[in-house]
């Protein structure tokens, strides 16, 4: 029991960076569409180099760069240039998707550096507790930073509030003295470099080496958990957590009904729209009006500027 | 204090929305902008809040000439607009919206901040409720939350746009006392309207603006008939009007209750006659828009009945009214007339109710050049829409239109139209008048109203404020009722 929840914590840890970083890139406007693309040039670009240079550290570095870039791309084209996020995310994915089989070829089955264990001491004794969420590695302790700390910006700081403000109504905030389009272009280099850094724990901490379906569907999905999660990081972290336990179950249940054991490991993608379809669904929302001091949580409202292009004039 | 505005020059392509505009406010003023709409007040006023950048000119506050690249530098220098849609953020709380964007520590002190928004809101008079939505607030409590976060940041300037569009009598009252108070309390107060009697209900000193010129500047009080002539210019010319025998009733509106958007019109009755042509003046969003929509069956009314004809159209869809023989030229032409894209012939063929799958290219080719001639469009039936200019696109829609109409509803159909288009387009309208053909069209323009109509609906803040035979009335009468005045 203990050992299933904490290969869950485990399993979800990169979904967790990426779709933290997703929701800032999000939440200030901007729609980073590449998910599925930047995951895995990172992935493979982590690898590569953690591969080369003998070093996990360099390795994520590279990567969270390569996520930078890729993210630096859409919010140029969309910011400056003016042209639909969505389609130029599209066009990166594919590209991407590309590069890292192309590149990554040759690493095929090769074996990397990877991330040491590092079980917290003292909290790692605790019982249940301890080894459910204490004894990991650095990239899962970075994961509950990364949710922590995103909570905290959105909804202790001011500059998180503004934030929330270019995303929400682009105008109003720029009447403020805002600088709306400078915060859209870093707040989205941001995510992207987070999204780089769990395309590297893919490779190089929850199944090590590279290979081309290594995080194979898991960007579409990251995008989907973002609006599970209704842009409120708590939420989209359990909507995380829910899908790194199905696919976890998915996986044991492989031993238990072997007949359909090919069917299992997809079946967590269907369930995540079932899922969407819920937080969606009327019933949901009633309970969100019941509780006004939770409406953040329980709200599913998309920040109303999301994917528009902000032009003073 | 003085604020200074110096020859200050703004184009968009080929509009000149502020025109080399001078005045100077004086401390502790409050000061009235009053022009009609597109005169380029909005603008300018934009431009002292660092929303746009001017192309020219210069703003100097207290003897310093303002560098005002962003709002942010407007800020700075204490210069605070209010935008007509008070621009807050509907899903965020009272509390949130005061704080978003001010100064201080990257940690939020939201009870530091609910503390100042105590205190500067008591001393305002207004009371707010921090944690709730602004969304559940009336745009008169978003007027005063800006209000109140503009004064906290330290604004000596306040500029109001269009501040009482879509707010309650009582609202409104109390925003002028805070105006006074305001003022009284040595601010520079500057009021934009296009509103008369509020612009001399509040103001000591105005200045009209017209075609992005400052036209005439002024102490108040000055009398209404100046500033009429001054905002819409005293050129009206009456041509001959030809008449036309009316028919018997076409268009039956009883008791109808419309809303749709900040417009609210109530218990509206309404006969027009076959082959009379009914004019809507008034502001943008007075509610004519709205009437017309709801004539061609794009608002359903909450109340009331509407007939064409003989025929009950109350709750009928718009395929329902164009079967009726209802007939809507909206404003947006490329918008919402035309599709983008698409040709001349394609047009023709859309607008037609031929039947067949297949299309007949030559046979629609033929039509459309035969149209073109008719309606002398400058265009070959593979022109597409936005190709043609303003005129040329009217002169389509024109053509776009069934020969058996009982109704036209026309909004602003000359808008943006030289002189010669105007004159075809309106020669052609007025002989669909010999079939029995009742026109109502809405329009800005005076000088349009009074040559083509035979009656004018006056509307004001979305109820009619007047109806008048147009032979009967000068362009002065009306513009005097357009602001909500009756000439005494």
């Amino acid at each position: 029991m203990e050992a299933t929840f904490n290969s869950i914590i485990a399993a979800a840890a990169p979904l967790i960076i990426a779709t933290m970083g997703e929701t800032i890139t999000e939440k200030s406007g901007v729609i980073n569409m590449s998910l599925e693309g930047s995951l895995r040039l990172s992935a493979m670009t982590a690898f590569a180099i953690a591969f080369w240079v003998g070093n996990a550290l360099v390795g994520f570095a590279a990567a969270a760069a390569v996520g930078a870039a890729i993210a630096a791309i859409i919010a140029f084209s969309s910011i400056r240039l003016k042209l639909n996020q969505i389609a130029v995310g599209f066009v990166l994915t594919l590209l991407a998707i590309e590069l890292a089989s192309f590149l990554g070829d040759s690493f095929v089955g090769e074996r990397g550096p990877r991330v040491p264990p590092l079980p917290i001491p003292f909290l790692s004794d605790i019982p249940f507790v301890g080894k459910v969420f204490f004894d990991h590695d650095l990239v899962v302790y970075f994961s509950y930073v990364a949710i922590f700390a995103t909570w905290w910006y959105f909804y202790r700081t001011r500059p998180g509030l503004n934030l929330q403000g270019i995303g929400e109504r682009p105008e109003a905030a720029f009447a403020r003295g805002i600088p709306v389009n400078m915060l859209r272009f870093w707040y989205t280099v941001l995510g992207g470099a987070m999204v780089g850094i769990a395309g590297a724990a893919y490779s190089l901490d929850v199944k090590l080496g590279w290979r081309e379906t290594l995080t194979l569907n898991l960007g579409w999905i990251a995008l989907a958990i973002v609006i599970f999660g209704g842009w409120h990081p708590l939420r989209v972290a359990f909507g995380a957590y829910l899908f790194g336990a199905l696919q976890v179950l998915a996986f044991q249940l492989q031993n238990v009904f072997p007949g359909v054991a090919q069917v299992l490991p997809i079946a967590p993608f269907p369930l995540m729209i079932l899922a969407l379809v819920f937080v969606y669904s009327d019933w949901f929302r009633r309970i969100g009006d019941r509780f006004p001091k939770m409406r953040n949580l329980l709200g599913s409202e998309a920040p109303a500027a999301m994917g528009t292009v902000f032009e003073r004039e | 204090m003085a604020l200074e505005i110096r020859d200050i020059h703004k184009r968009f392509g080929p509009v000149r929305a502020s025109d080399g505009v001078t005045f100077t406010v004086d401390e502790g003023s409050l000061h009235g902008i009053l022009g009609e709409n597109g005169a380029g007040k909005s603008t300018l006023m934009k431009i002292l809040s660092g929303f746009y950048e001017a192309d020219s000119g210069a703003v100097v506050l207290d003897g310093e000439v303002l560098r005002l690249r962003s709002p942010a530098d407007a800020i700075d220098a204490g210069i605070g607009m209010l935008h007509q849609d008070p621009l807050v953020f509907l899903p965020f709380t009272v509390l949130d919206n005061f704080a978003l964007g001010s100064p201080g520590s990257v940690r939020l002190d939201r009870s530091a901040a609910e503390a100042e928004l105590k205190r500067v809101s008591g001393e305002l008079g207004f009371e707010f409720d921090p944690e709730r939505l602004v969304r559940d607030l009336t745009v008169g409590e978003r007027q005063q939350l800006s209000i109140t976060r503009l004064l906290w940041l330290g604004a000596r300037v306040l500029i109001f746009d269009e501040p009482t569009t879509g707010i309650s009598a009582s609202q409104r009252i109390q925003l002028f006392d805070t105006l006074r108070t305001l003022a009284a309390g040595g601010m520079i107060v500057l009021f934009v309207s296009h509103k008369l009697e509020e612009v001399e209900a509040l103001c000591d000193s105005v200045t009209v603006i017209r075609r992005g010129k400052v036209v005439y500047e002024a102490e108040m009080p000055v009398t209404s008939e100046t500033l009429v002539e001054k905002m819409f210019g005293n050129v009206f010319v009456e041509e001959e009007r030809t008449a036309v025998p009316l028919g018997d009733v076409m268009l039956r509106i009883e008791g109808a209750t419309l809303s749709e958007g900040t417009t609210r019109i109530e218990g509206l009755d309404l006969e027009v006659a076959r082959s009379e042509v009914v004019g809507l003046a008034g502001l943008e969003g007075s509610g004519q828009r709205t009437l017309l929509r709801a004539c061609a069956g794009l608002v359903q009314p909450e109340s009331g009945s509407f007939t064409v004809d003989g025929v009950d159209l109350t709750h009928a869809s718009y395929r329902e009214h164009l079967a009726a023989g209802v007939h809507y030229l909206p404003a947006g032409r490329l918008e919402e007339g035309l599709v983008q894209g698409i040709s001349i012939a394609e047009h023709l063929v859309l607008a037609s109710d031929e039947k067949a799958f297949f299309v007949d290219w030559k046979a629609a080719d033929t039509r459309a050049g035969a149209e073109i001639d008719e309606y002398s469009i400058k265009g070959r039936p593979s022109s597409v829409a936005e190709e043609l200019s303003g005129g040329n696109q009217q002169r389509l829609l024109l053509a776009m239109i069934p020969d058996e109409v009982r109704l036209l509803l026309l909004e602003h159909p000359t808008r943006g139209l030289d002189v010669e288009s105007t004159a075809f387009v309106w020669a052609r309208l007025l002989e669909r008048r010999e079939h029995g053909t009742a026109t109502v069209f809405a329009s800005a323009d005076l000088d349009e109203l009074l040559n083509y109509s035979d009656r004018i609906i006056v509307f004001f803040a979305g109820s009619v404020f007047a109806i008048r035979n147009a032979a009967e009335i000068d362009g002065e009468e009306l513009g005097y009722l357009i602001g909500g005045k009756v000439r005494t």
